[in-house]
């Protein structure tokens, strides 16, 4: 029924080749060799100390969203607001660490993370209060949360909380002032930027697990996700599960966001969520919604990205054909999702195009 | 109507199986030009199957049929149209966002590139008027009540040439006057030689509607009536059956005291209108109270309102003394009351779910399963092994989903999760449904298991002979009332027929003696 791990991976390396062939023809469109890009991209993140914690770097907050994302899509409710979650986590955060400069780390690093895993929360438990108790769409209410969340941000950066230097130098870019060093991720491996967020990253992969698997909580939660009428009938109060997933959802991508300015930035600026609040919910459905499927299905993205920069800057080729290659890759990645889950699917697609010649000349004479 | 020799339709010896259900058993039909059969059976009892054999949608594992007296194959809707078949199923086939003249015409063969919806729409409303029905051709479909969606399914059936037209319980939807109209629009098409096949399990629109009437129990065709030459009652009771599966041995009761009562409990269904009206009754301690009558009467409702599913509008429910009237769901668990729904795979388990994680449902709460909110795995284990070894459930291994077992352990595992955890009342509805003869059985003797423990039983059943070997009383619902509540020990299964066709309790056994 269910195929051997090799069976896997050789669909996924096939799903890889059949997207890389696709944007060979672009690239050769663009006047790039397809080979030299490509040994840029594949070759790149792996071949050196720098590729692989750099991989391990961009996993980091796609790893922490799609942990969010299985919790949210395990209990029936999808979340499409990961990029507004992402910010307003930031910024509280971010507001923490700056108004407490003279914390010790200690007790900052704590309380930062921990208050933009409240704002993210929030923020993700409004579109879920709305659905529970006013059937509101939650896709719509998530998507109008991103552009809300990245406004609201935008304008905190550029008005009460941009760096005084900026105002001072009269450059006015939208960044906040550098956070206290205490506050900062110390790095994991020395002269890169691989920090201590992989770990945090890590270790929350294996509390959701437990959370959802060994928690009367996450019982309660799969159950409401499984079947919403049996859970109501097993005396399991829908509602509050819908708002607690999306909460819990939000908070796990707004503790993406502070751990990407506190690892990385070290102060929050504009475009910080990098897309990966959509990335993120890529990632956790390669990793079949599973908390540990999740840690490989980001690595394998965050790869992914890396490549692509490199491969941007080995062959000179216009980003847009870059992110056209990455979107590529992602959607025959995904797309190969259904060999893994139904084997039998490759075996009918090749079937139908073999299909002897008689039956598809009766199929024709149907409509005439 | 003038019988001709050849009848426009005729389905011979069909036969359908899926995954541990014999659906149609060697069913027969046959229609004649002009003529209204009617299918009447209980839900499940195959009569939608049937018909989505002959639209195409379903392939018989065997069995014939012919149309106009040649044999033909149906692969597909769209055969079956070529052929004059077409079918209103009971979810509308229409396109919200697109007008009645353009959903009419959806899918047709040999359209122009832009059809002249100026014409379709003429077309269209002669033949409404022909057929007085009050249809704008140019209305979006969602600005229509659901009555007028439904003439709109029947006028795309009658422009394409349909001869013979399967409705899927069309009254299900309607208002008595739009039934009425309903029935005018079969008169005129039966008039002008037509054909109709109408699928329901209510006998009143049977004989409203119909010329013969086809009674289906269990996939097979159990009667052949002529309208004109039968009754309500003994429809009723053709089809709810009267057949002795096996006797159980039922000990005297004793009843204690009152676990359940119900005071003039009033109740609305999802469409906001009234299911339940005025309903009392209680059940003492070693008591099974039986509630016999056709489906969709407010038995559903009942068992809602009981379990905390639904609110009612009026009324009160006491449960061993204390008023839990619109109680949360888990309050009526902790108050003591069991449920087995009649929905086991949408309700009563979650078929996504491990079989270990469903039987701990209603355990997962609190220890020995969960201590401070963490769950222990290993004692679900332990209390699923117990459960499937005491109810002989048969599945691979606890951890198996669910969904992946029959219906008749999927109901043991339902049964043995509702009945450990019981704590006074056990609600089970339509508890041995769709169970073959084994598993039926297994299901009984717990029931009468639970009464000889001193519990009090609700048992919703559509089954009279089920009622009467379990149940110690039974009271008859009818469109939400009760008609009257029988002992079960001198039950008259004609007396019963009468109630359940809305006969009140005193008319029905003064003219059943009578």
């Amino acid at each position: 029924m269910k195929q051997s791990i090799w069976g896997k991976i050789l669909i996924l390396i096939g799903a890889v080749v059949g997207a890389l062939l696709v944007g060979a023809l672009l690239l050769l469109i663009a006047g790039a060799n397809p080979l030299v890009a490509y040994r840029a991209m594949l070759i790149g993140p792996l071949s050196s100390r720098y590729g692989i914690t750099e991989a391990l770097v961009k996993a980091t907050p796609l790893l922490l969203v799609g942990l969010g994302i299985v919790i949210a899509f395990r209990s029936g409710i999808l979340n499409i607001g990961g990029e507004g979650q992402m910010v307003i986590g930031a910024l509280a955060g971010s507001a923490c660490a700056l108004a407490l400069p003279d914390l010790p780390g200690i007790l900052l690093l704590p309380m930062t993370l921990l208050s933009s895993f409240l704002a993210g929360a929030v923020w993700g438990g409004i579109p879920g209060w709305l659905k529970a108790r006013l059937s509101v769409n939650e896709i719509l209410s998530t998507i109008m949360l991103n552009s809300i969340a990245l406004q609201l941000v935008t304008f905190m950066l550029r008005g009460p909380l941009i760096d005084p230097q900026e105002i001072a130098y009269g450059t006015g870019f939208p960044q906040t002032a550098q956070l206290p060093e205490q506050s900062w991720l110390p790095r994991l491996i020395p002269r890169t930027r691989l920090h201590w967020g992989f770990v945090v990253a890590l270790l929350l992969a294996g509390l959701v697990y437990v959370f959802l698997w060994r928690t009367s909580l996450g019982y309660r939660m799969r159950a409401v996700g499984a079947q919403k009428e049996a859970a109501r009938y097993g005396g399991i109060q829908v509602e509050n599960s819908l708002v607690l997933a999306m909460a819990l959802s939000g908070g796990f991508a707004g503790l993406a966001g502070m751990v990407e300015v506190l690892g990385i930035h070290h102060r929050l600026l504009d475009g910080i969520s990098a897309g990966y609040g959509f990335s993120g919910i890529v990632a956790a459905l390669f990793g079949q919604l599973h908390p540990l499927g999740t840690i490989p299905a980001a690595i394998l993205f965050g790869a992914l990205t890396l490549g692509a920069d490199m491969m941007q800057r080995a062959v000179e080729v216009p980003a847009a054909i870059v992110l056209t290659i990455q979107g590529l890759v992602v959607l025959f990645v995904v797309g190969s999702d259904v060999l893994m889950r139904r084997p039998d699917f490759l075996k009918r697609l090749l079937g139908k195009r073999m299909m002897p010649i008689p039956e598809e000349t009766s199929q024709e004479e149907v409509p005439s | 109507m003038a019988e001709e020799p050849t009848p426009i339709l005729k389905m011979e010896n069909i036969t359908k199986r899926f995954p541990g259900v014999l659906a149609n058993d060697h069913a027969n039909i046959e229609i004649y030009p002009g003529e209204v059969l009617a299918l009447l059976g209980e839900n499940g009892a195959g009569k939608s199957t049937l018909m989505n054999v002959l639209v195409g949608l379903y392939r018989p594992d065997e069995g014939d049929i012919f149309v106009r007296g040649e044999h033909v194959e149906i692969h597909s809707p769209s055969d079956a149209a070529a052929l004059g078949i077409g079918m209103v199923h009971q979810n509308f086939m229409l396109v919200p966002t697109m007008t009645v003249a353009e959903n009419i015409i959806l899918g047709m063969d040999g359209l122009a590139f832009r059809p002249d919806l100026d014409k379709v729409a003429r077309r269209i409303q002669e033949i409404a008027e022909h057929y007085n029905m009050n249809v704008d051709p140019y209305a979006y479909i969602w600005q229509l009540s659901v009555g007028e969606q439904q003439r709109v399914e029947i006028l795309k059936l009658i422009y394409r040439g349909a001869e013979i037209l399967i409705l899927d319980e069309p009254t299900a939807v309607l208002t008595p006057q739009e039934s009425h109209e309903l029935a005018n629009v079969l008169k005129v098409m039966t008039s002008e030689g037509k054909s109709a096949v109408f699928i329901t399990h209510k006998m009143e629109e049977v004989m409203e509607f119909s010329h013969w009437v086809r009674v289906l129990r269990r996939g097979r065709v159990v009667d052949v009536k002529k309208t004109s030459e039968t009754n309500p009652q003994e429809l009723a009771r053709l089809m709810v059956g009267r057949e002795v599966l096996f006797r159980l041995e039922k000990e005297a009761s004793e009843p204690g005291d009152v676990v359940l009562e119900l005071q003039n409990v009033y109740a609305d269904n999802e469409k906001g209108l009234p299911a339940l009206q005025d309903v009392s009754f209680t059940i003492r301690q070693g008591e099974i109270l039986g509630i016999a009558g056709v489906a969709g009467n407010g038995q559903r409702q009942l068992a809602e309102v009981i379990t905390g599913l639904r609110k009612v509008t009026g009324g009160h429910i006491y449960i061993q003394g204390d008023e839990e009237t619109n109680h949360s769901p888990l309050r009526m668990i902790k108050a003591g009351v069991s449920h087995i729904p009649a929905d086991r795979i949408g309700m009563g388990a979650v078929g996504d779910m491990a079989v270990s994680d469903n039987l701990a449902m209603k355990g997962y709460r609190e220890p020995p399963m969960a201590d401070g909110g963490i769950l222990h795995p290993q004692l679900i284990l332990e209390f699923a092994r117990k459960m499937i070894a005491a109810f002989r459930i048969a599945t691979p291994s606890p951890a198996t989903h669910i969904k992946f077992l029959s219906g008749g352990n999927i109901q043991k595992a339902i049964l043995a999760r509702e009945i450990d955890a019981c704590k006074g009342l056990l609600v089970a509805v339509y508890p041995s449904r769709g169970l073959d003869v084994g598993a039926t059985e297994s299901v009984r003797k717990r029931l009468l298991e639970q009464r000889a423990q001193g519990r009090a039983v609700l048992l919703i059943s559509e089954d009279l002979d089920e009622l009467i070997t379990i149940a110690d009383r039974i009271a008859v619902l009818f469109e939400g009332r009760v008609m009257g509540i029988v002992d079960s020990h001198n039950a008259d299964i004609d007396a019963l027929g009468l109630m359940m066709a809305g006969v009140p309790k005193q008319e029905a056994i003064a003219e059943t003696s009578g």
